[in-house]
C-alpha cells in the first residue's frame, strides 16, 4: 500500500514537474525614473505600462506577466545599479523604460552581454543605431536625431534662415543639436549646450542668443527644464521678438505647468493624442478613465508600445523564450497594433514612422492640450541605420 | 557691449540671489556654529509657500509678504523644536541631524503639495522686459530681484552693524560664552537669528520660484553654491558673504557666457562645446581652492577668536 502511496506521488511529481515549468511568468524589468523633479515621467510611463497590462488580461502569450519596476534615480550609475540587478538576480526576460540616453547607454551593454532583450520606451541615442547596433536592442520610440530632424524640415518650409541652438549637454542634447543641424538648410548662428542636469538658469545663454538675433531659436529641454527655458524665455521678452521651436520641450507632463507660455510653440512628435487610430482612441479614452486628472503623454505612448510589442513576441513564440533568434525575429515583425498607427522596424530595430507637426491650443474647457497641425515627415528612417551591419 | 552689460546684470541678479542664502548660512553658521544642510529645505518653504498665497490672495506681491512671514515662522519653530538639541554637539551630529530635515522636508512638502510641483506665474508688470539704460532690454523681473536683494543686503548691514541686536549678533559671532555670560538671552537670539536666516533663504526661494518653478529638492544644488560663498567670504561675516556671492555669481555666469567662445579660439568646435560647460562650472570650486589656500580663515574673517 505503502509502495503504491510512493509510487503515485512520484507519477504525480514527474506529470507535475513539466506543467510547473510551462506555467512560467514572464517577467518584466522596467527601469525608469521614480523619484525626484521628473518623477512624473517615469510615474506616466508606469501608468501607461499598467494600463497596455490590463488591455492584454495581464498576460502575454498565456502567461502570467510580473513587471518589476526600478528607479534610477536620474543617474546613469544608478540605472546600470538597477539593470545588473534585474539581470542577475530577477533574470528579467525583457528590459524596458529608460527615459535618459545617458542612462541607457550606461545600462545597454550588461543586458547585451546578458544576451537580455532591452526595449527602449524613450531614449534613442545614436551609438545605438549605427556600428553599435544589436539584436538585442529595439527601440519603440525613435532615434534621438530624428524628431529634431522633422523640426528642421519645418523650419525650412517656414522659411527661417538663421537659427541658434539650445540644449542640455548629455547625449541627447548633443544627438538633438546634431539632428537639427542635419536637415536645416539655412545658417546656425550660435550653439549653447548647458550643464545637465544642475543648470537651470538659462540667462546667459538667452542673452547670447537675442544678442545673435536669429530668425528662430531651436530648444531641447525634456522634463521640468522645458518649463524653466519658456519662463525665462518670455520674461527675457523674446516670446514675441525670436519664435521659439522645440523637440520634447512641451508635453501633457509639461504643459500643466508651462500654460499660455506654450500657446503657439510649434514642436515636432511622432505621437499626439489625437492621431485618429481605433488603438490610440482605445488608449487615450482608458488612459483618462483609469487615472482621473491625469493625461497621457508621448513618454506614456511608448510605453504602451513596448508592452504590446513584447506581448506580440511572447505570444508568436508561445511564451518558449529560450531561442533568442526566435524572439528576435518575432520582435524584428512589430506584429502589434501601435498607438501611433503604423509601426516597422528598419535593419537597426528603430522604428520607420511619420513625424506630426504639434502646437498647443485651448480646448472647449479651457484646458491647454496639444494638437496635431500636419505630417512634417512620412516613413522616416534615421540616419544611421546604414552603418547597421544588420541586415 | 549690451550683450555684455546684459551678462553682468546677469551674473550680479545670481550673485545677490545667493547672498540672500548665503547671508542666512553664514550668520547661523558663525554665530550657533551649527552647520545647517537643512537650510535649502527653507528656500523651498519659502517658494513653496509663495505659490501656495499667491494663488489664494490672487496677488504675487501679498503671496511673496505672507510667505516670507510663515517661513520666518517655520524657521523659529525648527530652532526650537530640532535646532535646540543639536548646540553643543559635534559637527556631525548637526550634518545627520540636519541632513534628516532635509528628508522630512522634502517627505512633508511632497505629502502637502504633491510629488508635482508648481508654477508661481508674475504679474504682467514684471513680466515684461524693461529699458533700463538706452539701448539696453532687461528682464523687469530680474532687476526687481536686484533692487530687493540689495535693499536686504542695506538693511543687514545697518542691523548688523547699527543697532543693539546686531552687537550682540556679532558678539556672539566672535565669543558666544562671553555674550551668555554677560547675561543675554543668548536662547532668544538663536531663535532670532535662526529665523531671520530662514526668512532670507525663503525670500531667495520665493524669488527664484517665478524663474525656476517650485519643486521638491530645488534648494539642495544651490545649498552647494551658499556654502561655497560662506567659505569664500568667511565664516559668520556678512560683508563676506556679499562679496563672494557677487564674485561667485559673476563668476558663474561670465564664465558660461564668454568661456567657451574663448575656448573655441583655442580648440576645435566639438571640444568647446563639450568642455565649455564642464570647465566653467569648475570656476567658482577653482575660486574657493585658491582662496583656501591663500586665506584659509576666508576674505574677511568674522570672529577675532
Amino acid at each position: 500500500m505503502r509502495k503504491t502511496l510512493l509510487a503515485a506521488s512520484a507519477a504525480l511529481l514527474l506529470a507535475a514537474g513539466p506543467a510547473a515549468a510551462q506555467q512560467k511568468t514572464i517577467k518584466i524589468g522596467f527601469v525608469s525614473t521614480f523619484s525626484g523633479p521628473v518623477a512624473v515621467i517615469g510615474n506616466n510611463m508606469r501608468d501607461s505600462f499598467e494600463l497596455a497590462l490590463d488591455h492584454l488580461g495581464r498576460k502575454m502569450g498565456g502567461l502570467p506577466v510580473e513587471v518589476i519596476y526600478e528607479d534610477d534615480g536620474f543617474k546613469p550609475e544608478v540605472g546600470k545599479q538597477k539593470t545588473d540587478k534585474l539581470i542577475e538576480s530577477d533574470k528579467v526576460d525583457f528590459l524596458t523604460g529608460y527615459i535618459w540616453s545617458n542612462v541607457l547607454l550606461a545600462s545597454v551593454k550588461s543586458a547585451l552581454d546578458s544576451k537580455t532583450f532591452i526595449i527602449s520606451a524613450n531614449a534613442g541615442p545614436h551609438q545605438l543605431a549605427g556600428e553599435g547596433c544589436s539584436p538585442f536592442f529595439f527601440s519603440a520610440s525613435w532615434q534621438n536625431d530624428q524628431t529634431p530632424q522633422a523640426v528642421g524640415h519645418y523650419m525650412n518650409q517656414k522659411g527661417v534662415k538663421t537659427v541658434f541652438l539650445i540644449g542640455p549637454n548629455y547625449a541627447a542634447g548633443k544627438d538633438m543639436l546634431a539632428g537639427v543641424a542635419a536637415t536645416f538648410k539655412g545658417k546656425i548662428v550660435g550653439e549653447e549646450l548647458t550643464t545637465w542636469p544642475a543648470q537651470l538658469d538659462f540667462s546667459a545663454e538667452l542673452a547670447k542668443a537675442k544678442a545673435a538675433n536669429p530668425d528662430a531659436i531651436f530648444v531641447f529641454y525634456p522634463g521640468r527644464a522645458g518649463v524653466q527655458f519658456l519662463t525665462q524665455y518670455a520674461q527675457a521678452g523674446l516670446k514675441d521678438k525670436i519664435p521659439l521651436y522645440t523637440a520634447f520641450t512641451i508635453d501633457e507632463l509639461s504643459l500643466p505647468l508651462q500654460k499660455e507660455l506654450a500657446l503657439g510653440v510649434p514642436g515636432a512628435q511622432q505621437w499626439v493624442n489625437d492621431l485618429p487610430n481605433e488603438a490610440n482612441k482605445r488608449f487615450v479614452a482608458d488612459f483618462e478613465k483609469k487615472y482621473p486628472g491625469k493625461k497621457p503623454s508621448f513618454y506614456g505612448a511608448q510605453s504602451y508600445d513596448a508592452a504590446m510589442l513584447i506581448a506580440s513576441a511572447v505570444a508568436a513564440t508561445k511564451g518558449d523564450l529560450s531561442n533568442k533568434t526566435a524572439v528576435q525575429k518575432a520582435l524584428e515583425k512589430a506584429d502589434f497594433k501601435s498607438v501611433r498607427g503604423d509601426f516597422k522596424f528598419n535593419n537597426n530595430h528603430f522604428p520607420i514612422q511619420a513625424f506630426y507637426l504639434q502646437d498647443v491650443v485651448k480646448d472647449a474647457k479651457g484646458d491647454f492640450v496639444l494638437k496635431t497641425i500636419a505630417t512634417i515627415v512620412k516613413d522616416n528612417q534615421d540616419a544611421y541605420h546604414g552603418k547597421c551591419p544588420m541586415k | 557691449m549690451t550683450l555684455f552689460i546684459e551678462q553682468c546684470l546677469n551674473g550680479l541678479q545670481f550673485g545677490l540671489l545667493l547672498f540672500l542664502l548665503a547671508a542666512g548660512l553664514t550668520l547661523v553658521f558663525g554665530i550657533m556654529d551649527l552647520v545647517n544642510l537643512a537650510h535649502g529645505s527653507l528656500y523651498m518653504i519659502g517658494a513653496y509657500f509663495a505659490a501656495t498665497f499667491a494663488a489664494w490672495t490672487g496677488s504675487f506681491v501679498f503671496g511673496a509678504i505672507l510667505a516670507l512671514a510663515a517661513t520666518l515662522l517655520v524657521g523659529m519653530v525648527v530652532e526650537v523644536v530640532a535646532m535646540r538639541r543639536l548646540y553643543g554637539r559635534d559637527h556631525l551630529d548637526h550634518v545627520l541631524g540636519t541632513f534628516g530635515l532635509i528628508l522630512f522636508f522634502d517627505e512633508l512638502v511632497r505629502l502637502i503639495w504633491g510629488p508635482e510641483g508648481l508654477s508661481l506665474p508674475l504679474p504682467l508688470w514684471l513680466n515684461s522686459p524693461i529699458e533700463i539704460l538706452p539701448g539696453v532690454q532687461y528682464s523687469a523681473y530680474k532687476f526687481s530681484i536686484i533692487v530687493v536683494s540689495l535693499i536686504v543686503a542695506i538693511f543687514l548691514y545697518v542691523l548688523v552693524m547699527r543697532t543693539r541686536v546686531g552687537m550682540l549678533i556679532r558678539a556672539g559671532a566672535s565669543n558666544r560664552e562671553m555674550v551668555g555670560a554677560l547675561g543675554v538671552d543668548i536662547k532668544l537670539l538663536y531663535t532670532l537669528v535662526f529665523g531671520l536666516g530662514a526668512a532670507l533663504a525663503g525670500l531667495a526661494g520665493l524669488m527664484q520660484a517665478p524663474i525656476l518653478t517650485v519643486q521638491i529638492g530645488m534648494g539642495e544644488s544651490i545649498l552647494i553654491l551658499a556654502f561655497v560663498i560662506t567659505v569664500i567670504g568667511g565664516i559668520g561675516s556678512i560683508r563676506g558673504a556679499l562679496v563672494a556671492a557677487i564674485l561667485v555669481g559673476f563668476i558663474d555666469t561670465l564664465g558660461r557666457a564668454f568661456f567657451p567662445d574663448l575656448l573655441r579660439l583655442a580648440f576645435t568646435k566639438e571640444v568647446a562645446a563639450t568642455a565649455a560647460p564642464a570647465l566653467s562650472s569648475m570656476l567658482i570650486y577653482l575660486l574657493m581652492a585658491i582662496i583656501l589656500v591663500v586665506k584659509p580663515e576666508g576674505l574677511f574673517s568674522a570672529g577675532g577668536k
